[in-house]
């Protein structure tokens, strides 16, 4: 098994302690990782300077790597061979990468082709549908899901993939033992059986506001692809996306109706010359080539006119009742066609009884 | 002399039977009331005296004792002052003591002599003929209430004279000007589904609801309904039995929420999401019946269900588990009875408006918080869920779906089916079926075993939520008239189901 070496985890060490001091440099945070422990004790460890640089001497990274096993934790470096090689076109790859679910399960995903489904916190049902089945698909295609477990699109992704039983990789800003948000926490141990969770910083930090940023790049550059499903303009969805374009990792982004706030990320991708992606099959022509591979057939059965009939007026945003009168459907059949419409799974029944369509 | 007569103390919703005992010995003048008297008891002294003189009889100027038996039993309120006055009379030789051995005797004097009005008449009278008393006197108001009780003579009064008189037999008891009705009377006017347009999904979640007992959710924005839909839901329960209807009535008789004759029509009460724990379920120093128990044999309907306290709706766990409430006071339990059908309405998001197309701003926290206050055991006890959308305008213009009458008769039909088929099991209706009968009486045919397999296959269903749906999918079948639950039957109750695990839908 491979493990950290002591200069790495020495540094990881330095992370973690000096996180909030970082805090002041966010602005700069990926520049500021460039930097080695005596830079940054210098540029912002201030007046404690002198202590830090006196603590990192008594550092003993044996007891941090134990540390690390304590909570199930694995370890890898960037001195390793076997350390992801996307992570490398990175200006500051991360030190130590600090696995839940297996290090070498997380290798092995690393290697078969990520692509990044990101987007907003606050996102529309559609939004969370498309990352959904964006996610499922892509998992059925033999496609590492990379996210970040957030609210919205992100845990939608790795929903819908684990749903589809394809193993998906978080990246949290946090240390990747504590689920963040706390409220994804049943994600959190779903990815850790069949998936993965990693972060750069050691066990014990808090979470701090520039670690957000800084996990973004870690997303973009494990990934070969950056998806963006819906983002507002000034949102971190679109920090991972410039991340991408930076290492010159192709981006995509989910078209939206232009009166959405949500949409005016991914629509602004797109007039910059984004992948445009209406499905599955887009992310795998832009990754392998038009035509190479081919997203599963939609496996689901044929629609009876009547249940095509409904399911349109669903699409077009009608309640569930609407949606049956419009349909021409006595209200004894209509719930019935609506159950076998999620059966056939293209819709799917919500918290409040309303149905979203699976696109 | 002594002179003993039987009245009833009210406990809870149950009468308690307490022996009025009232000794005259030569002595100073005094009146002491012993046997553990509350305030409003010994009060009655006085009420008493004045009573006694302003009926034109004589206040013996010796020594009374009187004494209120059981003595462990707390006696409280002032129903036992007719009962004491009589006695005082009985004591002091001026009425017969022998005559009041086969009466029973509640009320409250005023200082004029006047018996007045006091709730709980009903409750005394079915205890007096439990304890083989053949003769009630009550306050005239109350008399209606009490002749409900078969093979008594009740005797409604309205002054202290007449009910010596009665005792005297000098004249007739008086008997209440309308005799209380053999049958149950028509309720009045209640909401009908005949006034309600469009909604043809809730109206047929709610004939479900009727017909098997399930309790109900309805979910949709604010102004679209759903407030209106619950309150018919009384008018389509099959109507009660004689036997029901005098449960109710002896509960709201006892709360002094009614005076006159047999209550009809099923109760429907709506709390406030204010109420308190004990307001729901019942409580107090003297324990009263709270909202769940005034809705006994009805309806419960808390609207706005996220609005209300954690804690009062987890008091309603052991209501909705064991049709009954125990409350516990010191040395005693009372028990309320609380079989009724829950209906909460709530919002989908904290605006109202999630799934409406723009018109929600809510967060994503905002909504998960809204909906974490509604989780828990009150939502597992949820069969069916259903979305209350905005009716199109077409549907507005339309006629009625159905009447009251109509349903009614459908959801009649499919108790009955469902009463021959539990007969000899522990539920009455299919919303009571606990996993073991829903194994044993819920059979499935071929189509709808495949369909079931399927959604609990696809993720759709919960262990817990497969059973629920078993048990709304044979009430669907039992409306229809289907001797096995089919295929159209099983979709129908997959697509009202409640949807237990939220937090898997990312």
């Amino acid at each position: 098994m491979s493990a950290a070496c002591d200069a790495c985890v020495r540094w990881t060490w330095l992370l973690g302690r000096m996180a909030g001091h970082l805090d002041h440099a966010r602005a700069r945070i990926a520049a500021v990782l460039e930097l080695d422990e005596d830079e940054l004790i210098a540029a912002l460890g201030g007046e404690r300077g002198g202590d830090l640089l006196r603590e990192r001497d008594s550092v003993d990274p044996e007891r941090q790597r134990d540390r690390c096993s304590e909570v199930g934790l694995q370890l890898v470096c960037r001195c390793d061979p076997a350390y992801p090689v996307r992570l490398r076109d990175l200006p500051a790859p991360p030190r130590v990468l600090h696995i839940v679910g297996g290090l070498d399960r997380f290798l092995e995903l690393a290697v078969r082709d990520p692509v990044a489904i990101v987007g907003s916190r606050a996102a529309s049902s559609y939004g969370t549908g498309v990352a959904r089945s964006l996610g499922a698909a892509l998992g059925r295609a033999g496609v590492t899901v990379v996210s970040g477990m957030a609210h919205g699109i992100d845990s939608a992704a790795h929903v819908g993939a684990l749903d589809a039983q394809a193993p998906t990789i978080a990246v949290l800003p946090g240390p990747a033992d504590r689920p963040y948000p706390a409220s994804r926490r049943g994600l959190h141990r779903r990815l850790a059986a069949t998936g993965a969770a990693v972060s750069e910083l050691p066990p014990g930090t808090p979470v701090r506001r520039w670690m957000f940023p800084a996990r973004n790049r870690v997303i973009a550059a494990l990934a070969a692809m950056t998806i963006v499903v819906e983002a507002g303009e000034r949102s971190g969805s679109l920090v991972t996306a410039g991340f991408a374009q930076q290492l010159a990792r192709p981006v995509g982004a989910v078209p939206g109706q232009i009166t959405r706030p949500q949409a005016a990320g991914p629509n602004a991708l797109l007039a910059a010359g984004a992948t445009v992606v209406r499905g599955p099959q887009d992310v795998l022509d832009a990754l392998f080539g038009v035509g190479v591979r081919a997203a599963a057939d939609d496996d689901r059965p044929e629609l009876t006119d009547e249940l095509a009939l409904l399911l349109a007026g669903l699409a077009d945003g009608h309640g569930t009742s609407t949606a049956l009168v419009r349909a021409g459907y006595e209200p004894e059949e209509g719930l019935a066609a609506l159950a076998s419409l999620e059966l056939a799974g293209y819709v799917r029944r919500e918290g409040g009884g309303r149905y979203a369509v699976i696109p | 002399m002594l002179a003993r007569i039987a009245t009833f103390a009210i406990d809870g919703v149950d009468p308690r039977q307490v022996l009025v005992e009232v000794h005259i010995r030569a002595g100073l003048p005094a009146f002491a009331i012993v046997g553990l008297a509350d305030t409003a008891v010994r009060e009655s002294r006085d009420r008493i005296h004045s009573a006694i003189l302003n009926s034109k009889f004589e206040f013996p100027s010796r020594r009374i004792t009187a004494n209120l038996a059981p003595a462990f039993l707390r006696k409280v309120g002032p129903g036992f002052d007719a009962a004491l006055a009589l006695a005082v009379l009985a004591a002091s030789g001026q009425i017969p003591r022998d005559a009041l051995a086969a009466y029973a005797v509640f009320g409250e004097l005023s200082l004029g002599g006047e018996l007045r009005d006091s709730p709980g008449a009903l409750v005394v009278a079915e205890g007096a003929r439990r304890a083989g008393l053949t003769k009630l006197i009550v306050p005239r108001e109350r008399a209606r209430e009490a002749a409900l009780v078969e093979g008594l003579e009740v005797a409604g009064v309205s002054t202290l004279r007449a009910a010596a008189e009665v005792v005297l037999g000098a004249r007739p008891p008086e008997l209440p000007e309308a005799p209380p009705p053999a049958e149950l009377r028509e309720p009045v006017a209640e909401p009908d589904l005949a006034d309600v347009r469009g909604h043809a999904l809730p109206m047929l979640a709610l004939q479900i609801a009727a017909a098997g007992g399930h309790n109900l959710l309805l979910e949709g924005p604010p102004g679209t309904g759903k407030t209106m839909l619950a309150r018919r839901l009384p008018s389509i329960l099959p109507r009660m039995t004689r036997a029901e209807a005098i449960e109710v009535t002896r509960i709201h008789s006892v709360a002094g929420l009614h005076a006159d004759g047999l209550i009809g029509s099923r109760p429907f009460r709506a709390p406030h999401h204010t109420i308190s724990p004990s307001g729901l379920v019942g409580g107090g120093a003297l324990p009263r019946p709270g909202e769940a128990t005034l809705a006994h044999r009805g309806v419960l309907f808390l609207d706005e269900l996220s609005e209300f306290q954690r804690s009062t709706l987890d008091a309603l766990r052991q209501p909705l588990e064991d049709g009954s409430v125990a409350i516990v006071r010191g040395q005693r339990a009372l028990v309320f009875p609380t079989k009724f059908m829950l209906i909460a309405a709530t919002n989908p998001c904290p605006c109202g408006f999630a799934g409406i197309e723009d018109r929600c701003n809510c967060r994503e926290a905002d909504i998960r918080r809204h909906r974490r206050k509604l989780s828990g055991p009150l939502l597992d006890r949820m069969d069916l869920l259903v979305d209350v959308g905005r009716p199109t305008e077409r549907e507005l213009t339309s006629g009625p779906i159905t009447s009251s009458d109509s349903a009614r008769r459908r959801v009649a039909q499919a108790r009955e089916r469902q009463r021959a088929r539990l007969d000899g099991t522990t539920a009455s209706c299919n919303g009571e079926m606990d996993a073991r009968t829903v194994r044993r009486h819920v059979a499935l045919d071929e189509p709808a075993e495949q369909a079931l397999t399927q959604a609990y296959s696809v993720g759709a269903l919960s262990a817990r939520g497969r059973h629920r749906v078993l048990r709304v999918a044979r009430t669907i079948a039992d409306l229809e008239g289907h001797e096995r639950v089919s295929h159209q039957d099983l979709l129908t109750a997959l697509g009202l189901r409640q949807q237990p695990d939220l937090a898997s839908a990312a």
